[in-house]
């Protein structure tokens, strides 16, 4: 019993759920299938994100390999993990745009990102030296689900070149170490 | 080695003005209208002279340079779009007399890699062209040495103008145009900016390096590339990503497939976020991380500087 309770650690894990019935019971599943002791799960009904997912966090308590497992089934049953520990299932993301952003309909830029990609809009810095009517930059902070990044940048693409916006966008490549 | 240059501008100047203390014998110099043959070797510092007082080079045709005596053919005519010529001529002529072509003329690499490659299985001369690349960085040879089979992806900054431009326009808060005329004034852009601002130079650049990468299986070109340049770009911009630790740099990326050219955020601790001229490539490999090479990028010694390791490994 003595190995069983070594290394068990409690670890809070954010996930987003469809808008759907059973689907909070479909991601605690995973959990108590592979051993996790469920300590709490907050239901953050009344908080929809702005693509119409449910936020829960909830707190387990586990080995790390257990953990992993429970992580791994998750991911499996395509439940849309934001954050697991430490690591973060999501990717922070910044781009900016640059050209008549205002009479484009910067709200409405801002809402086809939000409805087409897969990415959300956490922040966003307008930046508009010769006034609202003439060229302006925004900042836009992106967080985009991991592994969606392409597709997301794709579509961002497109949207700019709708409305002749340029688009500054990061490197593909990290390269960096 | 006996050498046949071909322009006249800031490289073949300096190809011709450091031949001698490298070793090599000038045999023949030829600009757009004129040329200067000697077998013997010709008189490099007269030459010189003569172009920069009269515009001229010598006497003789310049279609006589390209059937004089040569070992390596010198291509260091401005760079053109689609067939590529004269330069694509001129190395084919020397390739068909059996000779070696070294190449600072992006064109005929860039544009018609195919055609090349095929006159040089034909030829008993090689052709190299580490000069089209990244000045004085020895970009191809590299690839060349850790094959290219190992290399996943590439990126870069290749293009010292625009480089000037965004490192100054984000160092000083200036607008574009200011900082475009300043450039200028320094002779770091030219007269016509437009072939660098618009990304189409490093655009090249990135199509030469695909095809070297590609081992022939797939051959790019220009119209394969999708290309976005600097013009015009506000400083507002470069504010905003300021704020956020980030610079705005002229990034060529190819990724294996497809080949993009664009202004980048890249964070100011980067190795990318090269200052002024300077020039960056950032090799992904396939076992060894990214190994990144900087540089000079420009220049006529620089460019040179290349072209003489090139002859060299035709020794």
């Amino acid at each position: 019993m003595k190995d069983s309770k070594e290394g068990v650690q409690t670890h809070t894990v954010r996930l987003e759920l469809v808008d759907e019935p059973g689907e909070l019971l479909r991601a605690l599943k995973p959990i108590a299938d592979n051993g996790g002791n469920l300590l709490s799960v907050f239901h953050e009904r009344g908080n929809v994100t702005p693509r119409g997912y449910i936020p829960i966090e909830v707190d387990i308590e586990a080995t790390p390999e257990r953990f992993e497992a429970i992580i791994d089934s998750l991911h499996d049953a395509d439940i849309n993990i934001v954050q697991a520990g430490a690591e973060r299932y999501s990717k922070n993301l910044t781009v900016i745009l640059s050209g008549h952003l205002i009479d484009t309909n910067l709200s409405d830029t801002i809402n086809r990102i939000q409805t087409e990609t897969n990415a959300t809009v956490t922040d966003l810095t307008l930046s508009a030296p010769e006034g609202t009517g003439d060229i302006s930059s925004a900042r836009l902070q992106l967080a985009i689900a991991a592994g969606q990044k392409d597709a997301a940048m794709e579509s961002i693409r497109s949207i700019a070149s709708d409305k002749d916006l340029r688009i500054f966008e990061p490197l593909t490549m990290e390269g960096e170490p | 080695m006996r050498l046949a240059v071909f322009g006249m501008g800031a490289v073949g100047r300096s190809v011709v003005e450091l031949a001698g203390e490298r070793g090599h014998t000038i045999t023949a110099v030829a600009d757009s209208t004129s040329a200067a043959i000697d077998p013997d070797g010709i008189d490099t510092k007269a030459v010189l002279d003569k172009k920069e007082s009269e515009g001229s080079v010598g006497t003789a045709n310049p279609d006589d340079a390209l059937t004089a005596s040569y070992d390596v053919l010198i291509e260091a005519t401005p760079t053109t779009l689609g067939d590529a010529e004269p330069g694509f001529t001129h190395t084919r002529t020397a390739l068909e007399r059996g000779r070696h072509v070294v190449l600072a003329n992006k064109g005929p690499v860039a544009e018609r890699y195919g055609d090349l490659r095929a006159l040089e299985r034909e030829s008993t001369g090689n052709v190299l062209f580490e000069a089209t690349v990244g000045g004085a960085i020895p970009v191809l040879s590299t690839i060349n040495n850790l094959g290219p089979e190992n290399i996943n992806a590439v990126q870069g900054v290749l293009n010292g103008t625009t480089n000037f431009i965004l490192s100054r326009m984000a160092a000083e808060g200036l607008g574009y145009e200011h900082v475009l005329a300043e450039a200028q004034d320094l002779g770091v852009a030219k007269a016509d900016p437009t072939f660098e601002v618009s990304g189409n130079d490093t655009a090249l650049k990135l199509v030469i390096i695909a095809n070297v990468l590609a081992q022939g299986e797939r051959q790019f070109s220009r119209n394969d590339v999708e290309v976005e340049g600097i013009e015009d770009i506000p400083s507002s911009v470069l504010g905003l990503a300021r704020e956020d630790g980030n610079t705005v740099r002229l990034i060529g990326e190819f990724t294996g497939d497809s080949i993009r050219i664009g202004p980048r955020l890249v964070p100011e601790s980067s190795a990318l976020a090269v200052p002024g001229t300077r020039n960056i490539v950032q090799l992904e490999t396939e076992h060894a991380g990214s190994l990144n090479i900087s540089g000079r990028g420009t220049g006529g010694s620089e460019t040179a500087t290349a072209i003489f390791t090139d002859i060299n490994r035709l020794d």
